[in-house]
């Protein structure tokens, strides 16, 4: 039984189908309460299972603006903890990536263990044995694992992760076979900031629009064989609204199922990579390693923080309505070929990180959407492109060319469901 | 003494700090002025010029960087500033670097590691941003004088989150 739930009126004036009001980007107000009805009531990816490969691994991330320590235990369960002592507030840890047995408070020494449990107190007699050590573990999230992707909530009801994704599953599947039969593994990041709010970054992910223009240089640099590969506007690719705000953009479709095609000619830009993986690998596996290599031909935007995108990991972190912090993790293939990794390195450094031929470009015009977006408040965000041949599809999910906005339309109808419950 | 002479004890003798730093400066200057055929011109055919991004990083080839240029890359870095195509480059943003607290680690009459400070500001759109670096140099004396065989630039903060950087550090 379907019961329609009317939207507040007001979240009308802000979001309607195909458009959303300028103020989304600079509001105060509007920021302090999406960091809690969206961060706070949703899945927000914190990290990847190979960042925390081994027990008492960890690193520190964010769930909305609240610093979270994602921690694998002895048992090997991953546990996301408010990076919080439960005593006076400072945080236990400020390392960004390491390895512990416990996390030790700097100001009064409460030591808490890798589930969160307080085990230590120094001086534990000045609280005359009052002291009820059960009542101060770390505020822990919920944690669910989907194929490595690691997401925490703070919403304890939630649907499971899976259900989240749902329609996203089966793309994030396709994204993990660049691994080439290893397992994926991350090979460091680039860290970057612009001032901007964090949604211009969470549309440019299914923005292919933009492409031609804004990475004309990076296309000019680029081999020939690349420049063909991203002529993204021509090659009959489309976005996907996969449901929850999340949807895909494919650019290249001939990359879609990296484990097909393998009799396809080997690009020339790959073959001294090929010939050199010749010698320590079976033909059919060289093939596989190097269709691999470039990564594979779509952008997968998880609502409301993670982009699968092409071949890394594109991390959202808010920072304030105007400041945004992107991570773009490389990825690699755990205990493969050297030579192969050497590769994606040198892709992802093409055109990724703040020094990229690509990423410096994306970043100015986000500033100049946000410097833009201070004048006429009460305009629109147009976000129609592609919405008059966009289609149904009998799954659910709704389709249209590459260069649509439906994507972004996707993102701010799940964007208005949060924000309006 | 003859000229010959003169030559065969140029040959002979360790690079000199003077000779090193001198040659750190031209370089900078050319990149403050957008000198970058002349700049390109400074290298050998197999220099790089990486910018790592952990501290203490060696082994670059096998990690991430947000640089690690050959030849090519250095063309191509160098192309991309002039050719009016890149948003964030256009116009390039000024900048003014000083080299100072130079040390030279290693010299003989062939290659020399050199060592200073870099501090940075760039100005663009009415942003001015700095960045503060250890930069190691490996010269070699070829026919023509010093050429860069590698150039390291550790920033201090590296490992944080940085800005668009649309020109040459």
């Amino acid at each position: 039984m379907n019961i329609a739930v009317p939207t507040p009126p007001a979240l009308d004036m802000l979001v309607q189908s195909d458009r959303a009001r300028t103020t989304l980007y600079t509001d105060r107000a509007l920021f302090e309460e999406e960091m809690v009805k969206v961060f706070e009531n949703t899945w927000v990816w914190v990290a990847h299972a190979s960042e925390l490969a081994k027990p008492g691994d960890f690193k520190t991330a964010h769930v909305g603006l609240q610093p979270v320590i994602v921690v694998r235990d002895r048992k090997n369960a991953v546990h996301v903890h408010v990076n919080r002592c439960r005593h006076r507030a400072a945080t236990v840890c400020e390392v960004a990536q390491g390895k512990t047995s416990s996390f030790v408070c700097p100001y009064h020494g409460w030591a808490y263990a890798l589930d969160g449990s307080l085990r230590g107190v120094p001086f534990e007699a000045g609280y005359d044995g009052q002291l009820d050590k059960t009542q101060f573990s770390l505020r822990s999230l919920r944690v669910e694992e989907y194929n490595g992707l690691i997401f925490a909530t703070f919403k304890d009801d939630i649907e499971p992760l899976v259900d989240f994704l749902g329609g996203a599953k089966k793309w994030i599947d396709l994204f993990i076979k660049q691994g080439a039969g290893f397992p994926l593994v991350s090979l460091g990041e680039h860290k970057f900031r612009f001032p901007g709010n964090w949604k211009i970054q969470l549309e440019n992910t299914t923005d292919a629009y933009h492409f031609p223009l804004v990475h004309k240089s990076f296309l000019s640099a680029a081999d020939r064989e690349t420049e063909d590969s991203w002529d993204i506007m021509n090659k009959g690719g489309f976005v996907e609204d996969l449901g929850n705000g999340h949807s895909v953009m494919v650019m290249m479709p001939e990359l879609v199922d990296l484990e097909e095609n393998l009799d396809a000619p080997i690009p020339e830009k790959f073959e001294a990579l090929a010939a050199e993986l010749r010698a320590d690998y079976p033909e059919e596996q060289v093939r596989r390693i190097v269709r691999a290599v470039g990564g594979c031909g779509f952008n997968l935007n998880l609502f409301p923080n993670l982009g699968c995108s092409a071949a890394f990991f594109r991390v959202l972190q808010p920072v304030s309505v105007d400041e945004t912090e992107i991570r773009h993790v490389a990825l690699g293939m755990a205990g493969g070929p050297a030579a192969a990794n050497r590769a994606r390195l040198r892709i992802h450094e093409f055109f990724q990180g703040p020094m990229g031929f690509g990423t410096p470009d994306d970043a100015e015009i986000w500033d100049r959407v946000q410097h833009g977006a201070q004048g006429g408040r009460d305009l629109w965000v147009m976000l129609h492109r592609g919405l008059s041949h966009e289609e149904s599809l009998p799954e659910g999910g709704r389709r249209s060319d590459v260069s649509a906005e439906t994507g972004m339309r996707a993102a701010y109808a799940q964007w208005k469901r949060l924000m309006g419950a | 003494m003859n000229a010959i002479d003169t030559d065969m004890i140029a040959d002979t003798a360790p690079i000199t700090l003077d000779e090193a730093m001198h040659f750190a400066w031209l370089e900078a200057d050319l990149l403050d002025s957008a000198a970058y055929d002349e700049w390109r011109a400074l290298w050998t055919p197999t220099a790089r010029y990486i910018v790592p991004i952990t501290p203490g990083a060696t082994d670059f080839e096998n990690t991430l960087n947000y640089a690690y240029d050959d030849a090519e890359m250095r063309a191509k870095r160098a192309e991309r500033l002039v050719s009016g195509q890149s948003v964030s480059a256009s116009p390039v943003a000024r900048t003014v670097r000083l080299l100072s607290r130079f040390r030279l680690l290693r010299s003989d009459a062939r290659t020399c590691e050199l060592r200073c400070a870099q501090m940075l500001t760039e100005f663009r759109r009415g942003r001015e941003r700095t960045y503060a670096a250890d930069v190691e140099f490996v010269y070699l004396r070829g026919p023509g004088g010093l050429r860069i065989e590698r150039k390291v630039i550790r920033l201090v903060n590296g490992t944080d989150a940085l800005g668009g950087i649309g020109y040459i550090l």
